[in-house]
């Protein structure tokens, strides 16, 4: 039996939104979920959009309160990466601050020793030690992505919760950040919650993989099963969808 | 400075100003308060900008006036905008109950004109102290840098990097000053420069309407108020007055402009 890095039991999550005369109205998108991810494990996520994919990213990640139910994390500082690299990076720091913040937080208080980090975590990404100097919006979309990965790496996470990680990079880009994803699970023992509506991804990266929705998990399985014969109507919808395209 | 023009101008024309200034702090052509020529005396070699009604150099008289509007709209500034800019990122970035408090508080000093309002805080004070105009102007200039600085800091509190950064361990206040702040800058800066301008022609007003700075300072509004009535026998009193008070006003809102630039 591996190891678990997060538990999530009968999850319920919403927003509560209060009216101009102050009433509370409460909308609940996540309905009754429950899954777990093992260490150095990729799990999918799949689902169309507003099925609650990242309201479920932000409750695990502690950003959003569930409703009821509970989410185990076992592991330290978990991170995030996001679909849009640009508005994930502060925009005034270079990259070489916004690397050196997760370690500066951790308390590297000698500033030759934060540098240092930041070059390997830099060299881990792929990443041109000469970008060090720029800023965010002078990067190319998946310079900025290796970036976050970066950043998010040198906080040393147990878990990554990747919300749409290569949606917005073009397909050798896309190619290369999962290959780098995998080899961060194999190096360093991360998991990852992969967030996707991309099927074709979801196939080439994950271990397991959930389908979402209308906030109800409805299917879940080994991905190379789950792919091969899909039990739930919604899924095969998915597929079909997905093989058209 | 060719791809900046603005910029380079306006420090420019400041540097002068502020050269003139530090200057009369030392020395100046004659005594700003010495009677050295007959009244009104049109502008010649010994008086570049001639004589005022009580026969002072006015040129000496503008290099020190100018020194103290300087110093007004300054340290207005620092106290409208230091307060503007707390509340405007506390209530922005918190939001909630707190927010809407100081929000309507801020509405109904809004709702009197600025003027009349350092005009009623004046009147509390006392008129007599030069501090006192500053400290009403100042406390008249915060609502709008408190408005301001809430909508930069309400809008990018909602940027991915905020969350990323809050996911990383930091705490409120490094998020709001380390991460959040020099995003704000690019909004904040002209703000700053523009309040500037307002506070210089606030002094200005308000000395011309005889509540300003105490008469004994010569300030560029006191000696605008007093030019008014020789605007068509002595035109060079008003002109060159008033001329330091349009440069001073465009060369900061010039660099306003050219660091708005220079940060995209």
């Amino acid at each position: 039996m591996s190891e678990r890095v997060l538990e999530v039991k009968d999850l319920c999550a919403g927003y509560t939104t209060t009216g101009v005369f102050g009433g509370k109205k409460y909308n609940e998108v996540i309905r009754n979920v429950s899954f777990h991810i093992d260490r150095g494990e990729i799990l999918g996520l799949v689902g169309e959009s507003g099925t609650g994919k990242s309201t479920l990213a932000k409750t695990v990640l502690g950003l959003l309160k569930p409703a009821s139910g509970e989410v185990k994390n076992y592991t330290k500082a978990p991170q995030m990466i996001f679909q849009d690299p640009l508005s994930s990076l502060n925009p005034s720091f270079t990259i070489e601050r916004i690397l050196e913040e997760p370690l500066i937080l951790r308390g590297v208080s000698s500033k030759a020793e934060r540098v240092e980090k930041v070059k390997t975590a830099a060299k881990q990404v792929k990443l041109g030690s000469e970008l060090l100097m720029a800023k965010p919006s002078e990067l190319s979309g998946g310079q900025r992505q290796r970036v976050s990965i970066a950043a998010a790496l040198l906080c040393e996470p147990g878990l990554i919760i990747a919300d749409e990680p290569v949606s917005a990079l073009d397909v050798t880009i896309e190619a290369q950040i999962l290959d780098l994803l995998s080899e961060l699970r194999r190096e360093h023992g991360i998991s990852f919650l992969f967030i996707s509506h991309d099927l074709n991804v979801i196939y080439k990266i994950c271990d397991r993989v959930i389908v979402m929705k209308d906030g109800r998990i409805v299917e879940e399985g080994v991905t190379r099963e789950l792919f091969a014969s899909p039990k739930q109507k919604y899924t095969k919808d998915l597929l079909n969808a997905a093989m058209e395209v | 400075m060719r791809k900046n023009p603005g910029l380079f101008f306006g420090l420019i024309i400041f540097g002068l100003l502020i050269a003139g200034i530090v200057t009369a702090y030392f020395w100046t052509p004659y005594d700003p308060e010495a009677f050295v020529a007959s009244a009104l005396e049109p502008p010649s070699l010994g008086h570049i900008f001639g004589t005022d009604d009580f026969g002072r150099d006015i040129f000496s008289r503008v290099m020190k006036g100018a020194g103290t509007t300087l110093a007004v709209g300054t340290f207005t500034i620092v106290i409208g905008a230091l307060a503007g800019l707390f509340a405007g990122a506390v209530t922005g970035y918190f939001g909630g109950v707190f927010d809407e408090i100081i929000m309507r508080v801020n509405d109904a000093i809004t709702a009197f004109p600025s003027i009349l309002l350092a005009l009623v805080i004046i009147s509390l004070l006392g008129p007599e102290k030069t501090s006192n105009l500053v400290i009403a102007l100042g406390v008249a200039f915060i609502p709008s840098y408190a408005r301001v600085s809430r909508t930069a800091f309400l809008r990018e509190k909602n940027q991915n990097y905020v969350t990323a950064a809050r996911l990383m361990g930091a705490g409120n206040f490094r998020i709001l000053s380390v991460h959040i702040l020099p995003n704000t800058v690019s909004v904040l800066l002209p703000a700053l420069t523009i309040g500037f301008n307002n506070a210089v022609l606030a002094e200005a007003s308000m000395s011309y309407l005889g509540i300003g700075v105490s008469p004994v300072d010569p300030s560029l509004g006191f000696m605008l108020k007093a030019s008014q009535s020789y605007l068509f026998s002595a035109p060079w009193y008003a002109v060159s007055t008033g001329l330091t008070v349009v440069l001073m006003v465009l060369s900061v809102g010039l660099i306003g402009d050219g660091l708005k630039k220079k940060g995209r």
